[in-house]
């Protein structure tokens, strides 16, 4: 089967020492941002990208994949031993892994945790390399006309199933668009907006961008609350899981899994989304409802085997379509552009051992997490005991010196700077970065499709509604909109988040 | 006289038409073109018109319905964070990595509430040891160690 020559491919490729290298870097960095609060998958990838520089571009972007993958399991790590989700995709698992833990069960809701995402993230690599082939094959055949259609809805699909006001989330794409395509007009040879400063006429970078709404806003806001965080140290006692505890924990790996690959694939979609709607699944298809809550496996079983399903699906868009469906593969975006990848289907075929590679590396990657992760348990939670007041300055540090060695100027600092504080201003108004990030990074391939499709036309813009694909994709997204400004539908998504 | 029931979303939704109107006065320079040939201002234009109905809109449901005030600005972290990082970004290249280290750390500490200057100099110094050792000896990048080395 062709599937698997190109899977042994991949792992030809993975499976090179240096590759392998790259990717226990990855997987262990991830870890530990996941493991701790504060610093999320975006900063961290936006951090090292101008370390990448020098490697392999396959090297590079399995060292980026496994940073967003590890932070699951580091995520869950913390969330059972101390109540405290150190990624947003292990809020729900704080609600019954804890719990487990009180009991003195911490051991066994860990290793339900790793296996679970161990088996979820096998399932969705398969799955990957097998939806990879017929989509990218399909999207070749798309025009400009499909293609600006297809990036509507994935901006549309990923603020819908995102939380928060859709119309702020709607603007911030906008204003993230027109960041875009800030500098030089490819066509024409304008710099826009550039403000008369040269470096601005390069355009503004992702790295940038990333980390002044993702890295600095967050310390700053971290900075502001009073709350302070608490170690609770809970013993250990093995990690054996009991007969009927993988009877009831079994069904929910396996149903977490299929939810969070489904999940994982829809734009907006990815780690936090699946493990949400996982928890609430498993609530109401228990037997004993009122267990949740109180350290129900299942509850720590089924998100956490979507979450990793889900990070690991949510590569599909990215790699056969090159459109991104949340923040972190926004980053990714950035990352093949820097190493000169235009994301696309077209990168299966011109550069298929990068292509399989990565998707081989998160299997593996996913191995050394299980492997790792539990024995060096006791090292995360040392981690854990660092004050924030110590934490922080060396964030801030990795990130200045990441921003300042993308282009060797002080001009990206103060413009990282800058970001920082309009982070923080959207932060009081409500204001998502996330959407900003996926128009950023989507502007200028947005803007080229437009331009194409309407040149085609001879400026007729019913061309998007006369191509059957591109009216499918357009009207889908419509109906995203409708279907969700629909006041009960809206307050129905509002409790699925507020349960959770 | 209109009420503010809802700061936040009023104060996006006016940020957001701010936005807008900046990015068509702005873009007025740039030929626009027709959509067949799109000039490099076509695009911007939509955004920027797109960003306007978006406000004026947000804005307006800022008078309609009802949320909290806006949340305070603590002006502490958000002005000593983004100096001390800015100062980094301005001093690295003459003074190096090792002492521009130290200050950022130092600096940066002085944010939060709990800020000891012994032990921040302590760990502003270890770090610059990390920071020279991991990014200028281990990733090779272009930077000076020291102050006159460039």
């Amino acid at each position: 089967m062709e599937l698997f020559s190109h899977l042994a491919t991949g792992f030809g490729v993975a499976l090179t020492p240096i590759n392998l290298l790259y990717a226990l870097i990855g997987v262990l960095l991830g870890t530990l941002i996941g493991v701790l609060p504060g610093i999320g998958p975006v900063a961290t990838i936006a951090m090292l990208l101008p370390t990448t520089y020098a490697l392999q571009p396959v090297s590079a972007l399995i060292m980026l994949a496994g940073i967003y993958y590890g932070a699951q399991y580091g995520g869950s790590t913390t969330a059972i031993l101390v109540n405290m989700p150190g990624e947003s995709s292990s809020v729900v698992t704080c609600l019954d892994g804890y719990q487990m833990a009180r009991k003195g069960q911490a051991g066994t809701a860990l290793a339900t945790a790793a296996l679970g995402s161990f088996f979820a993230g096998t399932c969705a690599t398969v799955l990957v390399a097998a939806v990879s082939l017929p989509l990218s094959a399909l999207a070749l055949k798309f025009g400009p006309a499909e293609y600006f259609s297809l990036m509507v809805l994935g901006l549309i699909g990923a603020v819908v199933l995102a939380h928060g006001s859709l119309l702020k989330a709607i603007a911030m794409i906008v204003v993230g668009l027109l960041l875009g395509i800030v500098g030089t007009d490819v066509n024409s040879g304008v710099a826009r907006f550039d403000f008369g400063i040269p470096e601005l006429s390069d355009g503004i970078g992702v790295v940038v961008v990333a980390m002044g709404l993702f890295g600095f806003a967050e310390i700053i806001l971290n900075l502001e609350s009073t709350e302070q965080r608490e170690l609770i140290t809970t013993r250990f006692k093995g990690l054996w899981i009991t007969r009927e505890q993988f009877k009831l924990a079994a069904p929910a790996v396996l149903r977490g899994t299929a939810l969070g690959s489904v999940l994982g694939v829809l734009p907006g979609g990815g780690a936090m989304l699946a493990s949400f709607a996982s928890y609430s699944v498993e609530k109401k298809i228990a037997k004993d409802p009122s267990q949740f809550g109180k350290g129900a496996i299942q509850g720590v079983a089924g998100p956490e085997s979507a979450n990793n399903a889900g990070a690991q699906t949510s590569f599909i868009p990215l790699l056969t379509l090159g459109i991104p469906e949340n923040a972190v593969m926004a980053m990714m975006v950035g990352a093949m552009t820097i190493h000169n990848i235009q994301p696309g289907p077209q990168v299966m075929t011109s550069n298929p051992g990068l292509f399989w590679g990565l998707i081989a590396s998160m299997w593996i990657g996913n191995l050394m997490l299980v492997v790792l992760n539990l024995p060096l348990i006791g090292i995360w939670i040392k981690l854990l005991a660092v004050p924030y007041r110590l934490l922080y300055p060396a964030i801030l540090l990795f990130c200045a010196i990441g921003v300042y060695t993308v282009n060797n100027t002080s001009f990206d600092v103060m413009q990282t700077a800058f970001f920082g504080l309009i982070g923080v201003l959207f932060a009081k108004l409500e204001c998502e970065p996330a959407p900003l990030l996926l128009g950023f990074v989507l502007g200028p391939m947005m803007e080229e499709n437009l331009r194409r499709a309407l040149l085609l036309s001879r400026g007729d813009p019913t061309v998007f509604a006369t191509r059957p694909i591109s009216a499918g994709l357009l009207a889908a997204a419509i109906l995203l909109v409708l279907v969700i400004a629909l006041p009960n539908i809206r307050r129905q998504r509002e409790e699925a988040f507020q349960e959770a | 006289m209109i009420r503010i029931t809802n700061p936040k979303d009023f104060w996006a939704g006016a940020l957001f038409v701010a936005i807008g109107v900046g990015t068509i006065i702005l873009g007025s320079r740039y030929t626009l073109g027709s959509a067949a040939r799109m000039g490099p201002g076509y695009f911007p234009r939509i955004l920027g018109i797109l960003l306007i109905v978006l406000g004026a809109v947000l804005a307006l449901r800022g008078t309609r319905t009802s949320g909290p005030p806006l949340p305070r600005f603590h002006w502490r972290p958000l002005v000593v964070v983004l100096g001390s990082v800015v100062l980094f970004g301005a001093i690295v290249n003459w003074m190096g990595v090792a002492l521009s280290t130290v200050i950022l750390i130092v600096a940066a500490s002085a944010a939060s509430r709990e800020f000891r200057p012994r032990e921040a100099l302590i760990a502003g110094v270890l770090l610059a040891t990390l920071a020279v050792g991991v990014f200028v000896i281990g990733l090779q990048l272009q930077l000076p160690i020291w102050p006159g080395q460039r």
